[in-house]
């Protein structure tokens, strides 16, 4: 608790910066021991990023969730919560969605685009908020019961889609929302398409800037992440804030299931949420809790992920991204090691 | 309903259940001790789960290139332990957040192990068959009915756990060495007062955990089977941190709530395959979700009666 706010207080440019340039550098020994090209796999990385119509539009398809799940990690942060449970809450949020949007046959847009968001997001906050509850009334870390609750999310959702919600053959999936539920396409490019849902997590962006920052709410759950103690004393009630800051984060987190769904798969699938959740950990530390940081966060770690499988298929396993996030994690939890170095290297042109 | 309760008796009732429950406990009791040496010392270690998937890893490596599963025991626990290290370096010497600090090695772990995987095996998923650490044979006990049965045939490892759990009581509770640990993880400032090297303690703590998370996820891997899959620890190593807590943070406390995980996962394994639900396949989601619906219940109701040590997860900065 004590640490993290302090990665606030952190020289907000510096560290991150320095932890993805090194996290580079050092995947690039690696590769350079396995008699692998980095300037090459790098090359295809970028290439696979950006190269192409399709590489982009794909790209900024994948930032979409990731810059909603990186809100929602990033707001648990300042609130002094470490959300693990993203992922849980995501597939939670996703398929109480599916569910309603696949009951909007007879609807308009105006009336399942907004009810499968707001369902998206119900399902994610009060995914979170057990998770928050348990820690206000009972005192159990969120980190063991977010976990807990994402394998359990996952059980829930095997279960649901291989019986009461299945659609029938192939793989486990459950039934296609209606066409009136599905968010507009601004671009396609073969096989892949950008959904409105972009503007979705862009607005989300603006929407946390505003409530952490110009909200009575988002100050109180600033000063309980700060000082629980002195936030208390000061007449804010910690349980309220705590299970509302969750709450939130599982929104957000709900909300990027729900533009899986709305934007890309139209469905509840199981692969739908990946590894976004744990992506959401590096995005907010990258971008330092600051949304629009985490905006261009998400925008870094989609663009390493999208281009890591034209990096696979130049020779190098894509595996090697999640070793990089997990450099640049270890770098941002370790933060007096990068400013050690910084410092050290400083004084070092000083002297010389 | 009459068929449900059958075929819960008929688990009950077969030696396979409890061995298997052993099975299952192994590697969560090694891991659960692992949590309790870093914990008892002041250290968060939520890698655990990281430690166990390298382990089980190192543990295949080095049995497939020497062919010797001891060795490949040995390669586990040192990449166990390195793993370890890098935590204690980051959370000790760096005061960095233990937890992040965690999340990142966990990860790390995930992507060495996946990427070394395709480089030194050629495929993703699972690596070749290795040779595995050989079962104990009990000769003649084999033949004692119902006991013979748990009994014979259990991987060394197994027994290794239980020793552990032993040895790290008297550790922990009966030599300096513990009384230095338990100090530092509760008061730290009033241990260097009294000259005890915080640090070093600490480091002592972590590099433990590595070595019996380790273990556990070594036994994952060439326990039984001799065969690596991605992700293989699979939870375990949050399993292991909530029996950790429920055991309230002692060597034994932590081995019952660890047997208490592996009875219910042996339970659920055994009840299918009984056949009853065979009836409606998705039946076993909800069964597979058991554990961690007692985790989450548990950590939840009985936090408050367990105490962790004073100054878990505070790093200790030296003025």
């Amino acid at each position: 608790m004590n640490g993290l706010k302090k990665f606030y207080m952190n020289d907000k440019i510096v560290v991150p910066v320095f932890a993805v340039i090194t996290s580079l550098f050092i995947a690039a020994i690696v590769m350079i021991m396995i008699g692998k090209n980095p300037l090459m796999a790098y090359g295809a990385l970028i290439f696979g990023a950006f190269g192409t119509k399709g590489a982009l539009i794909n790209n900024l398809m994948k930032t979409t969730p990731l810059i909603l799940t990186g809100l929602s990690v990033g707001l648990g942060f300042r609130a002094g919560l470490f959300n693990i449970g993203a992922n849980g809450q995501l597939i939670i949020g996703a398929l109480l969605s599916t569910y309603v949007g696949s009951k909007m046959i007879a609807y308009p847009f105006y009336l399942s685009i907004p009810l499968m968001l707001v369902t998206g997001m119900i399902g994610g906050a009060l995914w979170a908020a057990i998770a928050g509850w348990l820690k206000v009334a009972r005192g159990a870390h969120e980190v063991i019961t977010t976990i807990m609750l994402n394998y359990i999310a996952v059980f829930i959702a095997n279960y649901v889609v291989n019986g009461p919600f299945q659609a029938p053959g192939g793989v486990p999936k459950s039934p296609e929302i209606a066409y009136s539920a599905r968010l507009p396409i601004l671009a396609t490019s073969g096989a892949t398409w950008l959904s409105a849902g972009i503007f979705v997590a862009l607005a989300a962006v603006v929407v946390v800037y505003i409530l952490v920052e110009k909200t009575k709410l988002g100050y109180e759950v600033k000063a309980v992440g700060f000082n629980p103690y002195a936030a208390e004393y000061g007449g804010i009630s910690i349980g309220k804030n705590v299970v509302m800051a969750m709450a939130i984060s599982g929104a957000l987190a709900g909300l990027a299931g729900t533009m899986q769904v709305m934007g890309v798969y139209y469905r509840y699938l199981g692969a739908l949420g990946g590894s976004m959740g744990f992506d959401g950990i590096t995005i907010a530390l990258i971008g330092q809790n600051d949304p629009i940081g985490i905006a261009f966060a998400a925008f870094l770690i989609s663009s390493i992920r999208a281009g890591s499988n034209q990096m696979q298929i130049a020779g190098v396993s894509k595996n090697i991204v999640i070793i990089i996030q997990g450099i640049i994690i270890f770098l941002v939890a370790a933060n007096r090691l990068v400013k050690t170095f910084m410092f050290w290297k400083r004084k070092e042109v000083e002297g010389a | 309903m009459n068929a449900w309760i059958q075929a819960i008796i008929n688990v009950f009732v077969n030696p396979i259940f409890y061995k298997s429950t052993l099975n299952q406990s192994t590697p969560l009791i090694l891991a659960a001790l692992g949590g309790v040496y870093s914990e008892t010392t002041g250290v968060v270690n939520i890698a655990l789960e990281g430690i166990m998937l390298i382990g089980a890893f190192g543990g295949v490596v080095g049995s497939y290139f020497t062919g010797n599963p001891w060795y490949g025991l040995a390669l586990g626990v040192l990449l166990g332990v390195s793993m370890a290290a890098l935590h204690a370096w980051a959370s000790i010497r760096y005061a960095g957040d233990q937890i992040i600090s965690g999340a990142a090695l966990i990860l790390l772990a995930q992507g060495i192990t996946g990427f070394s995987l395709v480089e030194l095996f050629g495929k993703p998923g699972s690596t070749d068959l290795v040779r595995s650490i050989p079962l104990v044979n009990l000769g003649s006990f084999g033949n004692v009915p119902f006991f013979g049965k748990i009994f014979n045939s259990l991987s060394p490892l197994v027994y290794i756990a239980f020793a552990s759990v032993a040895f790290s009581w008297f550790l922990i509770y009966k030599t300096r060495l513990g009384l230095r640990m338990r100090s530092v993880g509760n008061n730290p400032e009033a241990a260097d007062t009294l000259g005890v090297n915080v640090y070093n303690v600490r480091y002592f703590g972590v590099l433990m955990s590595g070595v019996f998370a380790a273990l556990g996820g070594a036994f994952l891997s060439i326990g039984e089977l001799g065969q690596f899959t991605e992700n293989m620890s699979n939870g375990r190593g949050f399993i292991a941190l909530a029996a950790m807590i429920i055991g309230n943070w002692s060597p034994t406390g932590a081995m019952w709530a660890a047997i208490l995980f592996g009875a219910a996962s042996a339970f659920n394994d055994q009840l299918q395959s009984q056949g009853i639900l065979h009836l409606a396949i998705n039946t076993q989601y909800l069964f597979g979700m058991i554990p961690y619906i007692i985790t989450l219940i548990v950590v939840g109701g009985l936090v408050g009666k367990s105490r962790a040590p004073s100054a878990d997860g505070i790093p200790y900065i030296k003025d």
